[in-house]
């Protein structure tokens, strides 16, 4: 009630401001007039009167403005005072004022164009209803060896699906999808567009409303029903315009004709993948096996289940599974127990940012640091400048401005500081955030999302103000307590400035230097993570020689299998007859491609396997006869494949070193050996051994491999049926890879064979490469960026404190000078000054580093995240570059001359 | 004036003045004739101390103000107690009454009674 009634009064004075002025003038002329009235009625002369009255009464505008103070209207006239005051000042020295705003600007536009992106990739919530109850159905399988290293975990396969469709309990709906590519024919050229396929359930989990149209139905998942087709946003504006009426008509996708029965809205992905065309996967119940862990799934929970509930009600559902279905007669179901299948729901959120989170957070705590080392800068400048202003402060307190007064003056002035570079700040976020996103993993999730929007706004003038805050209190609260008349004694004479006074400054370059140091370091340790990783064969050579390209052969295009074949060897012909190329050749999938291979068990026919138990998977691929001779992947013992032993269907098989090592103890051993996928498959000889290869990108281990003919028998599953690879990557070796040109003639060279097939993922090798290395590259040029500025702004920082102090220790030197002081000797003085704070920053600094870069760790390749050289070197390098920056102030005062010194006060 | 008038103890003024206003609505000028008045005149007040005191309990809602005519016909500004003002009044003076109770106990204590 209190409250209320002091709130509106002083809204009531501070709004009707000359209402009250009006109204105070009123109410005290009145009280003299009337005091006069009084006077003159009691026998006084009226002028008598009027002069007593006026004399009783006291000062009438010191009254006022105590008036005014009850009513809380003085707070807000005087901080008008204080800005317009603050704004003089600051416009008074345009070069403090220029260089803070500068600095600030540079360290909150950095902060903040990060801030965007962690706050739309890690903080906002995905963009589909109600994502706290979205989950992806990631589960491991620790007994099935060779999948363990797979960052997917074991996959679902879709006897899985249908088992946890139907009998789960924790779920309100649930689906799986796969990515993947397709050709759509029938418009002017073929062309490869992105696929994604889902299971009924996918969508509703989701539930995106479609843009126009309607979803998939469970009735489009019937196998040998109609087929439809629904598309994304991009593709319906690119081929139909954004026409409306597209829905209904058909779309030839892997040369079937599909009704087109909807669009899915802008900016809606599948989980992390955007896509051209969405196709049901329509799985044939009745022809379902066990296996075939190939399926990302996707599910919305029950409203407060708990992650740990689904996950019990998964594990529950696993023995159901195993005993509805099997991988056929006279195989065992319950070799599944022995992999020990374990469900671990993760938040879908997480599946979608993966491992970026940890890149991102470290680069927001880097920039963050460059934005203390900014303030500290800014801090010390201020320092100085109040200093110059002491006998002006003392003047103010002279005349009665209380410390509070002061401290508010001071802080306004900085808080206009800090606002005026936050406004610069948020413009150059924006030229920040287009740097960030050329800079930024081409993989970083959610990139489309990135925007400057309320939050990002927000946190610049909250940093804005808290940078003010904090680099404005320091000279505050260090200034606003000087006593009055102390300060005017010595302001007369500039005596060397006291220890007392020079701390803080000298403090605050140390510690400018000791984050310096921890940012260095993390930046000397990405480094160093570069340069091991570039120093690791990957697999293949000279990549930006290396051109490649997917095509597709779908059946429904070309029925027979060794036909395909054909078609594939006339593409490699035909690759390596271009001029300038030196070799051509194919492989189911190239290392760091991004998308996953088949894996499976193999058995050689001299070991023995106890029954039951499934030996290691390991990573199957399959190559063309040239394909290691074009990518550079070394053969280590036997020799490669040949075209004749691909049509003859040769039982012939090649095996990474690895894997040849692990088997027979040395590659050469291995040559003639003999191994099979499945029993009832015929045995085949293994006949080269090839070096290891860095598939999943250069940080992971290499998987052990078999590399099978293109052609065979039964690539999956049993009987003996012959099979081609229908989807490969070919490879071509060439000086002129990745010219317009070129890539024309690759064209031609293609369609000249068969004028149906579209070109996919036209790349070098060194794109891939790049690509699989982002995050690292990401990381360390952000690393590298804020470690500059750091190292930049902290030298300024030590710069200017030691440029000040010999300033004021002029005449200091020149009595230095005048009583037989070399030259030399008052060199050594200041640089001792400069190498102290830098040794102080570097010890300091240290500590910071030890602790923060364990942070790092899982950035980090081939460096331990103490690496003795990174540190010392970065320690070597910030003495060195203070020793430089001491240097300048030190020729100055090592030419004072003692005469001017001294005639200078 | 008489040198004879004491000065104000330190606070008092507020109560003073909402005493004042709690027999009827007063001017500022007023309240400073009605104070002497019932003090008969053994009070000084600083005149120029009078309205910040005032502004300050209006902003606090203890007296209201509004404009009225003055006994000779001109416009002045009335001050009247507020019902909250009426019990800051009550307990103030209580205060002061426990407080002087205590004060004059301990100046009338003899060396017996210690």
């Amino acid at each position: 009630m209190r409250l209320r009634n002091r709130i509106w009064s002083w809204v009531r004075a501070v709004a009707r401001r000359t209402r009250m002025e009006r109204e105070m003038d009123a109410e005290l002329r009145f009280h003299i007039e009337a005091f006069t009235e009084d006077l003159v009625r009691g026998g006084i002369a009226r002028q008598e009167a009027v002069r007593r009255a006026r004399l009783e009464f006291g000062g009438i505008e010191g009254a006022k403005e105590e008036c005014r103070e009850a009513r809380g209207v003085s707070f807000v006239d005087s901080l008008f005072q204080d800005l317009r005051f603050g704004l003089r000042t600051l416009g008074k020295t345009p070069g403090f004022t220029g260089v803070s705003i500068l600095t600030l600007a540079l360290g909150i536009g950095a902060n903040t164009a990060v801030f965007s992106v962690v706050n739309s990739v890690l903080l906002k919530p995905l963009g589909y209803p109600k994502a706290e109850e979205l989950v992806a159905l990631h589960q491991v399988a620790p007994g099935a060896s060779g999948l363990a290293d797979f960052e997917n975990g074991l996959l679902l396969s879709p006897s899985m699906y249908f088992t946890y469709a139907e009998q789960n309990h924790a779920f309100q709906s649930l689906g799986v999808w796969v990515p993947g590519t397709a050709s759509v024919t029938g418009v002017a050229e073929p062309e490869q567009v992105r696929m994604v396929e889902v299971s009924d359930g996918v969508l509703q989990t989701l539930s995106v409303p479609p843009e126009t149209g309607r979803w998939l139905s469970p009735a489009d998942q019937i196998p040998g029903g109609p087929e439809r087709v629904m598309l994304g946003y991009g593709y319906w504006q690119r081929q139909f315009g954004g026409d409306r009426s597209a829905v209904g008509r058909n779309l030839t996708v892997d040369s079937r004709p599909r009704e087109i029965v909807g669009v899915m809205p802008q900016g809606f992905r599948l989980v992390d993948a955007e896509f051209d065309v969405l196709v049901p996967l329509a799985f044939d119940r009745g022809k379902l096996i066990l296996a075939g862990f190939g399926y990302q799934g996707i599910a919305r929970l029950k409203s407060g289940v708990t992650l740990a509930e689904a996950d019990a009600d998964l594990t529950r559902m696993l023995p159901m599974w195993i005993d509805s279905w099997s991988n056929g007669p006279r195989t065992d179901p319950h070799v599944y127990e022995a992999w020990r299948i374990t469900p671990k729901i993760r938040p879908l959120k997480q599946e979608v940012l993966g491992n970026v989170s940890d890149a991102l957070w470290v680069v927001m705590g880097t920039i963050g640091l460059v934005m203390l080392i900014a303030c500290a800068n800014v801090a010390n400048l201020m320092l100085v400048k109040v200093e110059a202003r002491q006998q002006e402060l003392a003047v103010r307190a002279a005349l009665g401005a209380g410390r509070g007064r002061i401290v508010r003056a001071l802080l306004i002035e900085s808080l206009m500081l800090g606002l005026m570079g936050g406004t610069l700040g948020a413009a150059l976020a924006n030229g920040g955030v287009r740097l960030l996103l050329a800079v930024s993993p081409a993989n970083l999730p959610r990139l489309s999302e990135i925007s400057l929007d309320a939050p990002v706004f927000g946190f610049t003038v909250l940093l804005s103000l808290l940078s003010g805050l904090l680099f404005g209190l320091i000279p505050a609260l260090k200034y606003s307590g000087s006593r009055a008349s102390l300060t005017f004694r010595s302001a007369g004479r500039s005596m060397s400035t006291s220890r007392e006074r020079h701390r803080a400054r000298s403090v605050l370059a140390v510690g400018q230097m000791a984050m310096a140091l921890v940012l260095l370091v993390s930046a000397g340790l990405m480094i160093r993570t570069f340069q091991a990783l570039r120093r690791v064969e990957p697999g293949f050579t000279d990549a930006a020689r290396l051109q490649v390209l997917r095509i597709s052969i779908p059946d429904s295009l070309v029925k027979q299998p060794e036909r395909v074949t054909r078609i594939q060897n006339g593409i490699v012909q035909n690759l390596a007859a271009i001029p300038g190329v030196r070799s051509a050749g194919f492989i189911s999938k190239m290392p760091m491609e991004g998308f996953d291979a088949p894996w499976d068990a193999i058995y050689a026919r001299d070991k023995v396997y106890s029954d039951g138990a499934i030996p290691p998977l390991r990573l199957f691929k399959y190559v063309s006869p040239d394909f290691f001779l074009t990518a550079g992947t070394r053969i280590v013992a036997g020799r490669g494949l040949t075209w004749t032993e691909v049509y003859g269907q040769q039982p012939v098989v090649m095996v990474s070193e690895n894997l040849a090592r692990e088997m027979w103890g040395t590659p050469s051993a291995a040559i003639g050996k003999q191994l099979t996928e499945f029993r009832s498959m015929p045995w085949y000889e293994v006949i080269g051994v090839i070096e290891d290869v860095h598939e999943n990108g250069v940080q992971d281990k290499s998987p052990e491999t078999v590399y099978w003919p293109s052609l065979m028998g039964n690539l999956y599953g049993p009987g003996n049926k012959l099979d081609a690879v229908r989807t490969v990557t070919f490879v071509i070796r060439s000086e002129r890879a990745g010219t317009e040109g070129f890539l024309n003639e690759v064209r031609q060279a293609v369609w000249s064979v068969n004028a149906n097939l579209p070109l996919a993922s036209v790349r070098t090798m060194q794109e891939v490469y790049d690509k699989s290395v982002a995050r690292t590259s990401f990381t360390l040029v952000m690393l590298g960026i804020a470690g500059a500025m750091a190292l930049v702004l902290g030298i300024i920082g030590v710069y200017g404190v030691i440029s000040y102090s010999v300033s004021q220790r002029r005449r200091e030197f020149g009595i230095r000078v005048a009583l037989g002081a070399r030259p030399g000797n008052v060199l050594k003085m200041v640089l001792r000054q400069g190498v102290k704070m830098a040794l102080a920053g570097v010890v300091i600094g240290f500590g910071g580093a030890l602790a923060l870069t364990r942070l790092m760790t899982s950035l980090l390749f081939g460096v331990a995240a103490r690496d003795p050289a990174t540190f010392v070197a970065v320690a070597a390098l910030l003495v060195l570059v203070a020793l430089l920056a001491c240097y300048l102030p030190a020729r100055r005062a090592m030419s004072v001359d003692p005469m001017v010194a001294l005639r200078y006060e | 004036m008489d040198k004879k008038q004491m000065e104000l103890l330190q606070g008092t003024l507020d109560m003073l003045i909402l005493k004042a206003v709690s027999l009827g609505p007063l001017h500022g000028y007023g309240v400073l004739l009605r104070i002497q008045q019932i003090s008969r005149d053994r009070l000084e007040i600083q005149q120029g101390s009078l309205y910040p005191a005032l502004y300050r309990l209006e902003h606090q809602g203890w007296i209201a103000s509004e404009w009225g005519e003055s006994e000779n016909k001109r416009k002045a500004k009335y001050y009247r107690l507020t019902a909250a003002g009426r019990r800051k009044l009550q307990t103030e003076a209580e205060k002061w009454n426990r407080m002087a109770d205590v004060i004059a106990g301990i100046l009338e204590s003899t060396p017996e009674e210690v």
